[in-house]
């Protein structure tokens, strides 16, 4: 009775330390802030109904083309990525699956006004402007053309569900490393260090240092967690963003079902062991009781 | 030389040469233990098989890990963790038990205090106890260098530079134990020596010295009851086991610690495999980048009490600066508990805790006081953290200050055998 007494005085001043240390201190340490909005609602909401066939001839006359491949429309990108990156700063993503991995909502703000939708206004202005140019119309109704582009990069994307390396390479390869997946920027670093005014970290253990609930809000709003952040509001929808996460965590933490698997068989072992030994103890003990 | 005969078996021509029956009984069969205590003194042999694994967990780690700045974070979390097998499991273990151990060492300290372990005749188990406390910190600090993550780097940093504080010598003894100017590669390569080598070799020997000094006072008991081991070991050797005050060391006393360490290893097995975060800090999962600061520098959850009193005064006083008496207090800190068996002026009275009023009240203060300033040593020390921290720092050094006044006074009053009703 005594031991069980001063089992529970130990178990409840550990169990104080602990939650002092860890629980209590990462929540005055990193506060806790609004959850993901993947309905982009600061954008606004285009109302208008695109339609694709006039959205493709829009995406031409506008062009898009003149930075932009479609790889997958046979149209290819107008620049190798060392040349694009001397030129851009970064390499022009490929829109074949934009459609499939941006929200709707968030594109189309993208097009009319990217340093806003980017949520990068601290870093480009008018005299150091963004290198994707705000699409300012062709005359007709901007919004309607807007809503036509949106439509026709929906209408292109690919039917079939993207795995989840292939969201990543299309959202994040840009700019970022995952070397030890041996995926490496498609950018020259130097031109993205002049870019971006450092070098984006390479993601490979992301996935431990900032943990999936922090990548989930960092990811949908950078400057959330991290104000004044160079990283671009990447504007994936919630789908594709959850693959994303779910690779980095493929990669940075590879062994988590053998783990998981081995804790079981682990813990299984040890308690058995404890019940031998308690039957062992009690059986001798017994003698001098 | 002794005679020699022709031996009847394997443990006889063994016995003839090395006394193996000698040395079993005087290290496990007659080592004699007291009956009267409980778990908390189980604590010993969990921090030797704690002890264990860490050892070889690190030597698996040590055969894929690469001591240079450049290599080191990636050998540890690429090869160690990924591409090696099992080798996410050896990294683990490792780094739990670096943290659980520091756990089990501030129980089986606060049981030699609460029991007054430290007291008449075993002083010298509490400072080669207290030794070994030092070590096996110099030891988890050198090596939460060594995967070179952002806050290994950082707290580097800071602790290398404490020694600068040191009147005289203190730029100089920086640039000597970092081997640099700055925490670079040669820093890295020396903490590695440290770390496997050096480090392992010392807490070994004192490990050896620390058991060799239980066996002429023994092993205090939960009534702090002096007895007569010798007849009390006669009693149990001649049958009357129930009787007898004491217990061999094998197999009655290991029974129960066998229990007990099941007991750790089940709980520990479980942190290992599904909650490691606690002792690993994810910010050590960015690489080293000297350019970038962390938002907060914070050690491992075991040095923080002492990183709160170095902090605590966060102003100067009468013309000196904080940072200079905050640096006295952490060296008052650190090694003041070494004093604890001379500051007690209660020498001759071993009783538990409960049976000293006063002693009782300090102690829970103390243990309380060293939580509080756990909890806001990692706490930013901005505002109200500030003033809380100031207090616990001032209460932890009036604590000690008090110490040998109220034992005096425990000692002076001769209501009943030393210590007041």
């Amino acid at each position: 009775m005594r031991e069980l007494k001063i089992l529970a005085i130990v178990i409840f001043f550990t169990a104080v330390v602990y939650w002092g240390v860890e629980p209590f201190a990462h929540s005055q340490m990193h506060p806790h802030v609004a959850p993901a909005d993947f309905a982009f609602k600061d954008l606004g909401v285009n109302a208008k109904k695109g339609d694709a066939a006039k959205g493709a001839e829009t995406f031409l006359n506008a062009g898009c083309i003149g930075c932009h491949g479609v790889s997958s429309q046979g149209m290819a990108a107008p620049m190798d990525n060392a040349s694009a990156s001397a030129s851009f700063g970064v390499v022009p993503p490929d829109l074949s699956t934009a459609g499939a991995i941006y929200d709707k909502n968030f594109l189309a703000a993208l097009i009319k006004d990217p340093t806003k939708a980017l949520k990068v206004e601290h870093k480009f202005n008018e005299s150091r402007p963004h290198p994707m140019i705000a699409f300012f119309g062709l005359g007709g109704d901007l919004d309607q053309e807007v809503a036509d582009i949106v439509a026709y990069l929906q209408s292109i994307a690919p039917v079939t569900p993207l795995d989840d390396k292939q969201v990543y390479a299309d959202a994040c390869q840009r700019c970022h490393d995952i070397k030890y997946d041996k995926v490496m920027s498609t950018t020259d670093k130097t031109a993205l260090m002049a870019y971006m005014g450092t070098l984006p970290p390479d993601l490979s253990m992301m996935i431990r240092s900032k943990g999936a609930e922090y990548l989930t809000t960092f990811i949908n709003n950078p400057q959330k967690q991290l104000a004044g952040t160079s990283m671009p509001r990447v504007g994936l929808n919630e789908k594709a963003q959850n693959q994303v996460v779910a690779y980095m965590e493929k990669v940075g933490d590879r062994k988590k079902a053998e783990r998981e698997d081995l804790g079981y068989k682990l813990i299984g072992y040890m308690v058995l062991f404890t019940l031998l030994a308690y039957a062992w103890k009690v059986k001798i003990w017994r003698e001098v009781h | 030389m002794a005679e020699i005969r022709k031996a009847t078996g394997f443990i006889d021509w063994l016995d003839q040469r090395l006394a193996v029956n000698k040395f079993i009984k005087v290290m496990m069969t007659e080592y004699w233990i007291p009956k009267n205590i409980n778990f908390l003194w189980a604590m010993g042999v969990v921090l030797m098989v704690l002890f264990m694994i860490l050892i070889v967990s690190g030597i698996f780690l040590l055969m894929y890990y690469k001591p240079d700045i450049n290599l080191a974070f990636d050998s540890v979390n690429y090869t160690i963790m990924q591409e090696v097998e099992y080798g996410w499991l050896w990294r683990h273990i490792h780094g739990v038990s670096a943290s659980v151990i520091f756990l089990v060492i501030y129980i089986h300290m606060f049981t030699g205090i609460y029991y007054g372990s430290y007291k008449k005749g075993r002083e010298i188990i509490w400072l080669t106890g207290m030794a070994l406390f030092g070590m096996f910190s110099a030891e988890a600090f050198s090596g939460y260098m060594l995967p070179w993550g952002q806050m290994s780097y950082w707290a580097a940093q800071v602790i290398t530079n404490l020694f600068g504080g040191i009147p005289f010598i203190g730029e100089a003894l920086v640039v000597w134990i970092r081997g640099d100017f700055l925490v670079a590669d040669a820093t890295l390569t020396r903490f590695f020596m440290l770390h496997v080598l050096l480090l392992p070799l010392v807490i070994l020997l004192l490990i050896a010295v620390h058991f060799y000094s239980l066996r002429v006072p023994h092993v205090n008991n939960q009534e702090s009851e002096e007895f007569d081991f010798e007849d009390e070991a006669k009693k149990y050797l001649e049958g009357k086991k129930v009787e007898s005050k004491v217990v061999p060391f094998w197999p009655v006393f290991l029974s129960k610690d066998f229990f007990v360490v099941g007991v750790a290893l089940t709980i520990f097995f479980y942190l290992v495999c599904f909650h490691y975060d606690f002792a690993m800090d994810p910010i050590n999962f960015e690489p080293a980048n000297n350019m970038k600061t962390p938002a907060h520098i914070y050690p491992e959850w075991y040095f923080l009490w002492s990183y709160e009193v170095l902090r605590g005064f966060f102003f100067d006083i009468a013309g000196v600066a904080a940072m200079d008496i905050g640096l006295a207090a952490f060296g008052f800190a650190n090694v003041i508990f070494m004093l604890l068996p001379f500051l007690d002026r209660n020498t001759d009275h071993v009783a538990p805790a409960h049976k000293r009023p006063l002693f009782f009240v300090w102690f829970w203060l103390l243990l309380i006081d060293m939580i509080v300033l756990t909890v806001y040593g990692k706490l930013p020390p901005t505002g109200n953290n500030a003033w809380v921290g100031f207090g616990a720092t001032i209460t932890f050094l009036v604590l000690f200050i008090l110490l040998p006044i109220i034992t005096k006074m425990e000692a002076n009053c001769k209501c009943n055998t030393g210590g007041c009703k």
